[in-house]
Formats: structure tokens, C-alpha cells, sequence
């Protein structure tokens, strides 16, 4: 009885997954009257506005990486060597961006930010620029400070800092060489996660004005009907390799750590 | 003594980029024109079309984070209790990982392609089945039609949250209310969701203010036609349809009162929940 129950709950929960997924490929080869073709996708691969517009989202989604590792990874192992008194309120502020929405932020931003403010990022184009990469580091935040925070829990940071200080280590080196090594899979786990948010994330990228891959998605969806089918379907892609990765480097981490 | 300096770059970060910004929308909506004081811009909300849309954002993203922890529930128990093979669990998961992540402007495009006028569904139905989907009253662009998309995010949401919790019941906590005369819904009843209780309220927290913030499926999916707060807002930031800059303060310092509000009852109800395991 409860078995018959639970395999109709998910296939319930399979129907409603799947119907979408099912339906936007379906659509997305329907461009040629009358039979299937990939010529939603060639129009799609075509447009010199995707190129640029994906390739802006990538090249912000990996600035996004980077600094937030710099700024995270030092953090969290510092407030849990030095200053663990402090770690409920870190953590609070990390969280925060799962409660404010983020078209707050960015309204907050626009105004805070304004060309008559005492640092006028969006006077300028690169200026702007800077401000959506912090802008998405901000929503990256939660994500990647648990993965990090997660990471470093497992091993015994105390003993490995005392052990590189011994040995004469600074505290960059032990940052970069002992300290990102160990928790380098719960690292990237955040950053595959932080690149699947960025991508084709709207709101900042819209309301800052930036040519990125989100507001372009919407852009094509006002004004085709076959190639929006199409880049959802890519989207999902992204999506799903991103999270593929993150699967990959942990079963990876845990092979390796268990024949070592 | 000085080891606070370590977190500097941390806390300026977060000032900046956090709580500067947010705290300048707050002050903005009790600011006048000429810098004062004033309570104008939130009496300003006070118009039925405003309060209209603020009715429709929180029953959106009630009846999405109802719906999607009720569903997500019964898929997570399903695979942790329900005696289902132990393979469906990995890629399940993995798939909602994927599924949480998969919101915004493709979200909207793949329910438009599956249930829109020409999606898959619909035609199927109209074909194989007679059934005229429009005809029945459904539209995708509607309150719930909004709502069966959020829950393609918030039921996998559900799901990747509640899961550790239900892995968390032990088996012995069953055998014992059952060797003690319990029936299978008393010990749900009296034991298993006490236990669940706190995670079941974070979770929908959470989901409430993932809907409630989701500005990019829902300008995708209907465009301007369905009056949401986000939407509002987003017009507001971008035009000033209000006429009334002012005004918009007071929109998003609205948005923050709802899910601040949804986070504290959560925190609240929590800390009275977890009383009794100390």
C-alpha cells in the first residue's frame, strides 16, 4: 500500500517534470513548416547578439567566481579560526539575499550608485560592470559561503595552520596552498552553482542595463516565436552541466580520498 | 586584538552591496521630496490597484509554496520512506538540483511552449482527446498559470531540503511508538511531524520568498498583463510609471515588510518549536 502510494507520487512528479521539458523540445524543432529541423537552433547560433550577449554572461559569471572566492574562502576560515564568536551574524548576512528580493538590491544600487554619489559606478559602462558582478557575487552569497563554510568543517583547520606556521607559512600560503586545496571541491561546487545563478540571471542585467544573456533571452521572447523553445532548451543544458559538474568533482573527491 | 581586521574586506562588502543599498530603499520610503520626514509614500500604497497587486503577489507565492511543499513532501518521502529502489534517489536529487536552478526567462519560455495556445499539451489534447484547454477557462497567463510554473522550481526546492530532514528520522523512533500501541498516523501525527516541523516552516519560508521576489519568469510569461508586485516594480524602477519616485520606495520597502515578515513568523514559530529539545 505505502509503495503503490509512493510510485504515484513520483509519477505524478515525473509527468510534471517531464511534460515541459518534452513540449519545449518539441516546439523548438517546429520552426520549418511541417517537419522537424534545427533551424530554430541554426537561427539561434547565427545571431551575433547571442554570441555576444552569452559570451558577456560567461566572462561576468567567471568574475563572479573569482571574486567571490577571494573574498569567501578567507573569510569563512577566518571567522572560524579567529573569530568563531562572530559566525552566527556572518552567517545571518550571508542569508540575507535569499530574504531581500533582488530587484530591491538593484533598485538600492541604482540609487546609491547614481552619477551624483559619492562613488558613481553607473556613471560609466565599466563602472556598471563592476557593480553587476558584485551585484551577482551578492547573490552567489548564500550559496557559495555554506559550500565553503561546509568544506572547511570537515577538516581541522587549527591543526593544519599551526602545522604550515611551523614550517614557516604565511598566512597567503596557507590560504592558497593549504587551505584552498582541501576544500577546493566544495569550491567549486559554489562556483559551478554561482554560474549556473549568473547566467541567465534578468533582473540586475536588465535594470543596470548590461547586454547580458537574461534580458537578450526575454528580448527573443517578445519577438520570435520557435527560437525562445530553442534557447530554453540551451539554458537547461547549461544548467544541467553545471550541476553534472558539481556531481563529478564530488563523487571525484570522494574516490580519491577513500584509496588514499 | 586585532584579528577583526580579517573580516573587514568581508564587512565591506557586505555594507556596500547589501545592507547600504537595502537601507537606502527603507529610509527612501519614509523621505519626502525635499528630504523630510514622511509617512506620504507608504499612505501613497493605499490604491486599490496597488494593494490589488500586492494581494495577488502574496497569493501567488502562498498557494506556489503550499502546493510546493505538500508535493515536494509527499516525492521526498516517496524516496526516502516509501520503499522505492534505492537508484531513483541519485538522479532524482540531481535533477532538482537542477530543476531548483532552472528559473527566469527560460522557465517562462519552455510552459509557453508546452501549454500555451500552440504548446505540446494543448494540442495533444485538442487532437487525441477533444479537450479545448482554452475553452475550460485555463490560461498559462493567469494566477494559476503562474502558479503551476513557480512550482517547477519550488517543488524541487522542497524536495532537496526536506530530504536530509526525513533521513534524519530514525527508524527505531517508529518501532518504538508502534510496539507502544501507536497507529502509522499517530506517529506521524505526534512524533515524526513535531520533529519535521521546524525544517518544514524554513523551508517554506524560503519558498515563499523565492516566489515572491521572481521578477524574471513572470516578465517573460505574461509580459505586463498580470499586475504583480515584482512586475510593478520592475516598470517602476525603469519608467516611473507611478509618477511618484517616492512611491516606488515605498513598493519595494513593501516587498521587503512581506518577506521579512515571512522569515521572523518562521523564526518565531521555530524558536517555540525547538523548546521542548532542550
Amino acid at each position: 500500500m505505502n509503495r503503490v502510494w509512493s510510485w504515484l507520487a513520483l509519477a505524478v512528479g515525473l509527468v510534471y517534470f517531464f511534460l515541459p521539458l518534452l513540449g519545449t523540445l518539441e516546439f523548438s524543432l517546429r520552426k520549418r513548416k511541417g517537419e522537424y529541423s534545427l533551424d530554430a537552433y541554426a537561427a539561434v547560433f547565427a545571431d551575433p547578439a547571442f554570441q555576444a550577449t552569452l559570451g558577456y554572461s560567461v566572462l561576468m559569471a567567471l568574475l563572479t567566481i573569482v571574486f567571490g572566492v577571494l573574498l569567501i574562502v578567507p573569510t569563512a576560515y577566518w571567522v572560524r579560526l579567529k573569530l568563531p564568536r562572530l559566525r552566527p551574524w556572518v552567517e545571518f548576512v550571508t542569508l540575507l539575499p535569499l530574504v531581500i528580493p533582488a530587484i530591491v538590491i538593484v533598485f538600492g544600487y541604482i540609487r546609491l550608485y547614481n552619477t551624483s554619489s559619492f562613488l558613481p559606478l553607473t556613471g560609466s559602462a565599466m563602472g556598471t560592470n563592476m557593480l553587476l558582478m558584485f551585484g551577482y557575487a551578492t547573490l552567489a552569497l548564500p550559496y557559495m559561503y555554506r559550500a565553503v563554510d561546509t568544506g572547511l568543517r570537515t577538516i581541522d583547520i587549527g591543526t593544519l595552520t599551526e602545522a604550515a606556521q611551523s614550517l614557516g607559512a604565511g598566512w597567503v600560503t596557507i590560504l592558497a596552498r593549504v587551505i584552498l586545496p582541501n576544500v577546493l571541491v566544495a569550491v567549486l561546487s559554489g562556483a559551478f552553482l554561482t554560474f549556473a545563478i549568473v547566467i541567465g540571471e534578468f533582473t540586475l542585467a536588465a535594470l543596470l542595463n548590461r547586454p547580458a544573456f537574461g534580458p537578450y533571452m526575454q528580448l527573443l521572447g517578445a519577438n520570435k516565436a520557435y527560437e525562445p523553445a530553442a534557447l530554453a532548451v540551451i539554458a537547461f543544458a547549461i544548467t544541467w552541466a553545471c550541476m553534472g559538474l558539481i556531481q563529478l568533482v564530488t563523487r571525484f573527491s570522494k574516490h580519491t580520498r577513500a584509496s588514499a | 586584538m586585532w584579528n577583526w581586521l580579517g573580516v573587514v574586506p568581508f564587512v565591506a562588502f557586505a555594507l556596500l552591496f547589501l545592507i547600504l543599498p537595502t537601507m537606502q530603499i527603507v529610509l527612501g520610503a519614509f523621505r519626502s521630496p525635499d528630504g523630510g520626514l514622511t509617512l506620504a509614500n507608504l499612505q501613497g500604497l493605499m490604491t486599490p490597484n496597488i494593494l490589488g497587486s500586492y494581494v495577488i503577489s502574496i497569493k501567488i507565492s502562498l498557494a506556489s509554496s503550499i502546493i510546493g511543499c505538500l508535493v515536494g513532501f509527499c516525492i521526498a518521502a516517496a524516496i526516502t520512506l516509501g520503499g522505492l529502489p534505492r537508484w531513483i534517489r541519485g538522479p532524482l536529487l540531481t535533477f532538482s538540483g537542477v530543476a531548483s536552478n532552472f528559473a527566469g526567462v527560460p522557465l517562462a519560455f519552455a510552459f509557453l511552449a508546452t501549454l500555451g495556445r500552440l504548446g505540446l499539451v494543448t494540442i495533444v489534447l485538442r487532437d487525441w482527446f477533444g479537450v479545448n484547454l482554452y475553452a475550460t477557462g485555463f490560461n498559462i497567463l493567469s494566477f494559476w498559470g503562474l502558479t503551476l510554473v513557480y512550482l517547477f522550481f519550488q517543488i524541487p526546492l522542497m524536495i532537496l531540503i526536506i530530504t536530509p530532514a526525513l533521513d534524519g528520522l530514525k527508524r527505531e523512533w517508529k518501532e518504538a511508538a508502534l510496539i507502544l500501541g501507536a497507529t502509522g498516523p499517530q506517529y506521524w501525527r505526534m512524533i515524526a511531524f513535531p520533529i519535521l516541523f521546524p525544517a518544514l516552516l524554513g523551508t517554506f519560508a524560503l519558498l515563499f520568498a523565492n516566489a515572491f521576489g521572481a521578477v524574471a519568469t513572470a516578465i517573460a510569461l505574461t509580459g505586463s498583463s498580470l499586475s504583480i508586485v515584482p512586475i510593478l516594480l520592475f516598470a517602476q524602477i525603469r519608467g516611473d510609471v507611478l509618477g511618484d519616485p517616492g512611491l516606488g520606495y515605498a513598493l519595494a520597502f513593501g516587498m521587503i515588510v512581506v518577506t521579512g515578515v515571512a522569515n521572523a513568523v518562521y523564526v518565531w514559530l521555530r524558536a517555540r518549536s525547538e523548546r521542548w529539545m532542550k
